[in-house]
């Protein structure tokens, strides 16, 4: 019999959407309280998460087709946490469009529970299966706001490209299955024959759709035009959740079944990772649109994130951990700003927004600052140190090219995030900004904040966290 | 000692920033936190004289080291001073209260944030000169970016913008480069700690790549031609307390880096690439001399005569021998000193001027004479006139440069007389001459705080010109060790 226990987090997830869909469709205006306990399901999950699994160093259920170990536990959790808060701080934004519905927590949920069985998959089917389940979700939520033209172009783009990268994915897995006659991750691992070229064009149609998914250059096409159109509260979700989920699905892709075959997708690891570094600082410079903007500069941390990977060793896999929590951290602060900037019921996303900031709102501007400085990367933030234990583990592996044009790519980019600190230090001050924001806005900015300011003081407890990760074994 | 006197140097001023950042919302309270921010510094000030007098000037051992584990397994926190790196320590908490004096009559708006910056930026320049990790090195030598940054960005003059992203930009450029040194020092060697890297020394093979690594870092910093265009941008543009700063502290960190990093772990390196120092050293004392020479507006025109000096720093570093590593320090110290006092002089008639231009002035003599008496010993100083400070540097650095290569030191002597031309004509410009401009009639002279931070600036640069024994004994065995191991290393080729 198998240990159900294991995977009693994605039971009770999907109970929980059932059961919401159903009091959707019997109880009238019931979005606040099926925004509330979704939010309550979230922590629930995390808490059970938590408690069933992190003491598991690994463990395989359904024919081994799904796995529970360190990194699983740790990246459910994170995602988890993550879509709590954005769940929370959107609220407002939604109110203010009228589209706070019950559509909107169900529909995350469920993109939750495709990506916690991505980050658990051990097989190529389970996992395009939570793919799916969670891209599906997403293309609804990047249309919510369907009376814009704007979101409904969104999401249609993210819809149409997505399905290509898709269909390039599914094409990669039928083409490994071809040449090693199975799905499962640890079969193919002893199957390989790195002879067999079909199987190489297998691997990188895979990380062709992974890449996608990441928004990794060359095949980060839709990531602005996706930010900028989709509610900013969605975005959010955009620019923190999926990128666990895929990120996770990267280390497993990568590191265990086709291991032995490094030398054949590090070259392309090391381009994805160096284009997106270098295409994310240079593109970002020219955007007015804030959320263009981030999402260029999320293409250059992806960038980050993906050298880690490239290292083929334990470390990187650790540094790019560490990596996209401190991203996701810095990117809730980020957006918690963003939400800030409310005038008259109107949200502003341009630039020149900012201007003056600093003499309307010193505290938001401050808060803002530090968190640029450390999506900039300049210590001691907590941005500086992400970026170095990155380093830190390319360096071992003796890849100095990769080093190098990461860290000048990091000057580069500290020119645009300078740039926002110019507009709303140095430039003349605007109107007011509306001061009634919801305390889990305010909390959220804060927390984020301080978190980033003071993570010099303890940086040890997340390494220690994130050390017990060893996929390689 | 148990008491962690070197972390309560640095946290000090951060405790005063964020006390002035919780009282700050009432607008009335500027004078308070004016006052807070002066004594937080002043303590911090005595505090490290107490240092003084409890160094142990007989020894180069690292003293009042503080180790502590700070990533497990990687990185301890660990600060210590020697006689090097003391001096440097005394300079920037004794700069620092005078910076806050002077911002009485310069910055207008946002006192109480302007304040923080500073405070947070001393703490910085504590950290860089007294930590013994490369990593917490780098940390204290980056962190220092970002107040300067809101510093000339937020109280600068018109071309502010350019001037704090060229700046920012220039030293973090060069700074990556140095990262990416350091980790790999880690992985070549095992450690970052700079105690254990001076005994077990570095690979000789990697040595070249890694001193060019740290030489870009802390050429953009010193800075060294021909990466001195930010220097000039951000001095003429920063307001007066942060050209003080500027010059004062942060240029002495890539001087105190060059002592403490690259001859102390690089030494077959440094070897190396000693005719390429001479060579930018030289380039920058005559080449940026003759360019102080042409410039109409006084600060710029002290900017450039920041960049020789420094040449002659660098000059001095590298001639490796006890004198010139000595005379680079107190030229460094000297500098100090009277690069601070010049900005300030600038900063007194530009307040009531609003103009840095040489040619509003002229004939001022005689209607701000306690003025032209002080800022007539700074000019002094700075070229370097036997009797003040200025003096016992350069003539140091060039006895040594002479003893290691004739042309060079030529070719510098040759500097010291461009840099005295510049210093003099610009005082005759500014203070002498016929009085053509009438509104510099209505020009008061020196107020008490103005004589207080000039006098403090004027006393140490002569007493230092007459009588440079404290500094030197207190750098003298340090610096012998240092040339002892670097020696030693060379020889054994580590």
């Amino acid at each position: 019999m198998e240990n159900l226990q294991l995977v009693f987090p994605e039971i009770f997830l999907s109970l929980s959407i059932m059961f919401l869909l159903i009091l959707g469709v019997f109880k009238n205006n019931s979005a606040k309280l099926i925004q509330n306990i979704s939010l309550v399901t979230l922590l629930i999950t995390a808490v059970i998460t938590f408690n069933e699994t992190i003491s598991i160093s690994e463990a395989k259920l359904f024919n081994n087709s799904v796995v529970i170990d360190y990194l699983s536990s740790f990246m459910k959790i994170i995602t988890l946490l993550a879509a709590f808060l954005v769940l929370i701080i959107s609220s407002n934004y939604l109110k203010t469009f009228k589209i706070f519905k019950i559509e909107y927590p169900i529909l995350i949920l469920s993109s939750v529970l495709g990506m916690m069985i991505m980050i658990s998959s051990n097989d190529l089917i389970v996992f395009y299966m939570g793919l799916e389940l969670q891209s599906l979700a997403l293309y609804v939520l990047a249309t919510f706001n369907r009376d814009q033209i704007k979101s409904s172009e969104a999401g249609l783009k993210y819809f149409v490209l997505s399905a290509l990268s898709s269909g390039l994915l599914l094409y990669g897995c039928s083409l490994i299955y071809g040449f090693t006659g199975s799905t499962n991750f640890n079969i193919i691992s002893t199957q390989l024959n790195s002879y067999e070229y079909a199987l190489t064009f297998g691997i990188v149609f895979i990380l062709v759709g992974l890449a996608f998914k990441i928004s990794a250059v060359p095949f980060h096409m839709w990531a602005p035009d996706v930010y900028e159109g989709s509610p900013t509260s969605v975005t959010l979700f955009f620019t923190m959740v999926p990128k666990i989920a895929a990120l996770s699905v990267f280390i497993r892709f990568l590191y265990v079944p086709f291991l032995n075959l490094i030398d054949q997708w590090q070259m392309i690891l090391i381009f994805l990772s160096i284009a997106s570094m270098l295409f994310g600082a240079i593109a970002a410079i020219g955007q007015t649109n804030l959320k263009r903007l981030v999402a260029y500069s999320s293409i250059g941390h992806v960038g980050y994130a993906l050298a880690g990977l490239a290292t083929g060793s334990n470390e990187g896999i650790q540094s790019s951990v560490i990596y996209i929590t401190i991203y996701i951290l810095m990117n809730l602060g980020l957006f918690s700003c963003l939400l800030m900037m409310k005038r008259n019921n109107e949200y502003h996303e341009n630039i020149e927004d900012l201007s003056g900031l600093s003499k309307n709102h010193p505290m938001l501007s401050l808060s803002l600052l530090i968190i640029l400085f450390s999506l900039a990367g300049i210590p001691p933030l907590a941005g500086f140190f992400a970026k170095f234990y990155i380093f830190k583990s390319v360096l071992e592996q003796s890849m100095y090219f990769l080093a190098i044009v990461g860290l000048l790519s990091t000057v580069v980019a500290a020119f645009y995030y300078l740039r926002l600190i110019k507009i709303m230090y140095f430039d003349k001050e605007k109107e007011k900004y509306d001061t009634d924001h919801s305390l889990w806005l305010k909390f959220s900015l804060t927390a984020s904040t301080i978190l980033i300011l003071i993570y010099f003081i303890f940086p040890s407890q997340l390494i220690e966290v994130v050390s017990r990760i060893n996929i390689i074994q | 000692m148990n008491f962690p006197i070197l972390s309560s140097l640095i946290l000090l001023p951060t405790i005063g920033a964020l006390f002035i950042f919780f009282t700050r919302s009432n607008k009335k309270e500027n004078i308070t936190v004016k006052y807070v921010a002066l004594f937080t510094s002043f303590v911090n000030f005595f505090l490290s004289v107490y240092l003084w007098i409890l160094f142990d000037q007989s020894t180069s051992e690292f003293q009042f080291v503080e180790n502590r584990i700070w990533i497990k397994d990687f990185i301890n926190y660990k600060v210590g001073i020697d006689g090097i790196s003391i001096l440097f320590i005394l300079l920037t908490t004794f700069i620092t209260p005078l910076c806050i004096i002077s911002v009485n009559n310069s910055i207008k708006n946002r006192l109480s944030e302007f304040l923080i910056a500073v405070l947070i930026m001393e703490s910085f320049m504590i950290g860089v000169f007294c930590s013994l990790d490369l990593v917490i090195f780098y940390l204290f030598f980056e962190a220092g970016l970002i107040p300067m940054f809101l510093i000339i960005g937020i109280w600068g003059g018109v071309r502010r913008v350019y001037s704090a992203f060229k700046f920012f930009l220039y030293t973090l450029l060069g700074s990556v480069l140095m990262l990416v040194a350091i980790i790999s020092i880690y992985w070549i060697s095992g450690t970052t700690d700079v105690v254990e890297l001076y005994d077990i020394g570095i690979d000789v093979k990697y040595q070249n790549l890694l001193w060019l690594a740290f030489f870009s870092s802390f050429a953009v910093k010193t800075p060294m031609w021909p990466v001195h265009t930010w220097l000039p941008d951000a001095h003429v543009e920063a307001p007066t307390a942060g050209s003080v700063l500027l010059a004062a502290i942060l240029l002495k960190m890539a001087g105190y880096g060059f002592i403490r990093f690259s001859l102390g772990l690089f030494p077959a390196a440094s070897e190396i690439f000693t005719p390429l120092i001479y060579l930018l050293s030289v380039i920058a004392i005559i080449f940026t001399s003759l360019i102080a020479l042409m410039q109409e507006d006084m600060k710029k025109l002290i900017a450039y005569s920041s960049v020789a000096h420094m040449g002659f720093v660098t000059l001095g570093i590298f001639t490796l021998q006890q004198q010139g590593i000595e005379g680079s320090i107190i030229q460094m110290i000297s500098h100090g000193l009277v690069a601070a006092a010049l900005f300030l002089c600038v900063g007194v008639v530009y307040d009531r001027m609003h103009s840095r231009l040489i040619d509003t002035y002229g004939g001022i003599v005689s209607i701000i004479p306690k003025y032209s008496v002080l800022f007539m010993l700074f000019t002094l100083a700075a070229l370097g006139l036997p009797g003040t400070s200025g003096f016992v540097g350069e003539f140091l650095i060039l006895m040594a440069a002479f003893k290691d290569n004739f042309l060079v030191a030529v070719i510098a002597s040759l500097g010291v007389i461009i840099g005295a031309a510049y210093m003099l004509w610009l005082y005759k410009r500014v203070v002498f001459g016929k009085l053509i401009n009438t509104d510099l009639k209505q020009m008061i002279d020196l107020n008490k705080s103005e004589l207080f931070i000039l006098s403090c600036l004027a006393i140490p640069t002569l007493v230092f010109g007459f009588y440079p024994d404290p500094l030197i004994n207190t750098i003298e065995v340090s610096i012998s060790d240092l040339i002892e191991m670097y020696n030693y290393k060379l020889a054994s080729r580590l």
